[in-house]
């Protein structure tokens, strides 16, 4: 990081990303994989509707996204002001709504890559898993969890790497506060407001590319590792 | 033993079965594909439920519709081993074998890790990967993992349908050692009637969700219904027997079934129990006891019943109290006046009558 000279403000965005984008993947993984193997496995009525609805981020301006939130979870919002209310938490303006923010755009992708994973596995080893004795939660820990691992694995990393980026829903709904919710791609925006912030935009521009590079080549050895090891 | 009663729909197929196997031993279900065979083993494995029936094994019940029981697959321990074998991939061979042991619970496990390698030949690949394998070496891991499982009944649905001739040749005979030794009852479904010969005691004969027939694998040799389904090629008759005498140098050995002596051209040892089957086709009928003819065992017998087939005639007879088939073709029925009640000769090639030992040794693995 010396290399590139970082101010302690530009450091403090870095770490911030990390951090937001940790928190975003944390909320959104169970989530994400109940809602994979529940639109993977399971046959009911509008089910169509909640596969639309899971996808809906990939395809709205991820400001209309935050407008959304903003809805639901400000202070005066239905979900929002309930949390204020009993537990006095605020997600609007704070690192954990930046989280939110992220987390809800790159749930679709988790939600991709866990579905992908599930639909790989032949139904007939759960099958088979009962005539051995595995009862339903033993079935899924003792094999669809670990069959599902390179999904859930692969989903992590991208919404990891996708969470370090997002910028229009974060700046709707958690505003830019440096320290706060102020992530790379929020400081960077910043800089270039600001009279000679061309450099510091390159370095943060250089630390972006980096943390996406190197996103996306973990989650791509990490597939062929385990693929590798179940032998597809 | 085993009895069982079930009746389901399923859209347009109808399913109404019933049938009781002894224990231990080998019932097979026998049927074209579409017949109901793998509907049965979802039934008795738990996988899918009927509208009306009763099943039973050694007097625990594992379903009775009429009395509201219906215990499911995971508390049934019944054991199964599919046609694509199911091997957990995540899990390396070992791993798969004890995957039903682990979950034994508190049931007894009389059947041991170590005999199961042994008996199954694992050993070498315990520490291997499931997709290292090949067909056969799986099919083997597939039944190690189903017998450690402690099963009350074995079901195997089919276990050499996806493997080429080769990988079945390797197969069989572990199957064979395993009806021999372990003491659990096995259902063995299959569509290739050579492998019911080999294997089982018992069968059922299935055709469209309904039992045509049902009895020993002799017994059903001789069923029309069954000739109705398989090639010519594996019609014959079964007699089972005592080898009373082996001639080594001539390599024939003698076999009592009954009153009957059948010398047939295979290895055996004295007082061995063998099953001999006797392609109806290689079956020639003399109507007096013909001299200079190279066949070893010229059998008077007596025709029972005369059954058309497509271009032949399928002969029932009797001989030293046990029954013989022989094809022949109509011609020959013309022209040897064949019919009921005639009293002629059956010849048998003792190089054509297929030999193989076929008994319950002393049960190293006990089970059940």
């Amino acid at each position: 990081m010396s290399a590139l000279n970082l101010s302690p403000n530009e450091w403090q965005a870095f770490r911030l990303s990390l951090d937001v984008a940790a928190r975003s993947v944390i909320f959104s993984l169970p989530v994400a994989i109940a809602v994979a193997w529940v639109l993977a496995r399971r046959r009911f009525l509008g089910r169509t509707f909640v596969d639309v609805f899971v996808h809906l981020p990939l395809v709205l301006p991820p400001v209309v996204v935050g407008y959304f939130l903003l809805l639901l979870f400000g202070i005066r919002g239905p979900i929002g002001g309930w949390l204020k209310h009993t537990f006095d938490m605020q997600l609007v303006f704070t690192t954990a709504g930046a989280a939110l923010a992220t987390a809800v755009m790159s749930f679709p992708l988790v939600v991709r890559a866990i579905r992908l994973s599930i639909e790989n596995i032949d139904p007939g080893l759960d099958e088979a898993a009962r005539t051995l004795g595995a009862r339903t939660m033993d079935r899924f820990f003792s094999l669809t969890l670990p069959l599902m691992a390179p999904g859930i694995l692969v989903g992590a990393v991208v919404a990891f790497s996708a969470s370090l980026g997002e910028f229009g829903a974060v700046i709707t709904f958690a505003s830019s506060i440096p320290g706060e919710t102020q992530t790379l791609p929020l400081a960077l925006y910043a800089a270039l407001q600001i009279p000679n912030g061309e450099a510091a935009a390159a370095r943060l521009a250089a630390l972006s590319v980096g943390l996406g590079l190197a996103g996306l080549l973990t989650s791509e050895w990490i597939a062929r590792a385990l693929r590798r090891r179940l032998g597809r | 033993m085993l009895e069982f009663q079930a009746s389901l729909r399923r859209g347009a197929f109808e399913l109404d079965v019933q049938f009781a196997a002894p224990s231990p031993g080998v019932t097979a279900l026998f049927g074209r594909s579409g017949s109901g065979k793998s509907t049965v083993v979802a039934v008795l494995a738990g996988l899918l439920g009927a509208e009306r029936g009763r099943f039973a094994v050694k007097g625990h019940v594992l379903f009775d519709v009429a009395a509201g029981i219906h215990v499911p697959a995971e508390e049934r321990a019944i054991a199964c081993v599919f046609q694509d074998a199911r091997l957990f991939p995540h899990l390396n061979v070992l791993g798969n074998l004890r995957y039903g042991l682990r979950r034994v619970r508190g049931r007894a496990a009389p059947i041991s890790e170590r005999e199961i390698v042994e008996l199954l030949g694992l050993g070498p690949m315990l520490h291997r990967r499931v997709h290292e394998l090949s067909g056969g070496e799986k099919q083997r891991v597939s039944l190690g993992r189903a017998l450690l499982a402690q099963p009350r009944l074995l079901l195997l649905d089919e276990p050499l349908a996806s493997l080429d001739a080769a990988r079945r040749e390797e197969v069989l005979p572990y199957l064979e050692r395993l009806r021999d030794e372990v003491r659990i009852p096995i259902v063995y479904v299959s569509h290739a009637f050579d492998e019911v010969l080999r294997l089982a005691e018992h069968v059922v004969l299935l055709e469209q969700g309904k039992v045509l027939a049902y009895g020993s694998v002799a017994q059903i040799c001789l069923e029309p219904a069954l000739h109705a389904i398989v090639g010519e090629g594996v019609m014959g008759s079964v007699l089972e027997g005592n080898v009373a005498e082996y001639d080594a140098a001539e390599g024939l050995a003698t076999v009592k079934c009954g009153e009957l002596n059948l010398r047939v051209a295979v290895a055996a040892a004295p007082r061995e129990r063998l099953r001999i089957f006797v392609p109806a086709g290689d079956v020639v009928m003399a109507l007096g006891e013909v001299k200079g003819v190279s066949t070893r065992n010229v059998l008077p017998v007596e025709i029972v019943r005369l059954e058309p087939l497509e271009g032949s005639v399928l002969l029932h007879l009797r001989t030293g109290g046990r029954a013989l088939l022989a094809r022949v073709t109509h011609s020959a029925v013309r022209e040897l006046r064949l019919a009921e009640g005639v009293h002629c000769f059956a010849l048998v090639k003792a190089v054509a009558a297929q030999g193989r030992r076929f008994e319950r040794r002393a049960e190293r693995v006990a089970g059940g």
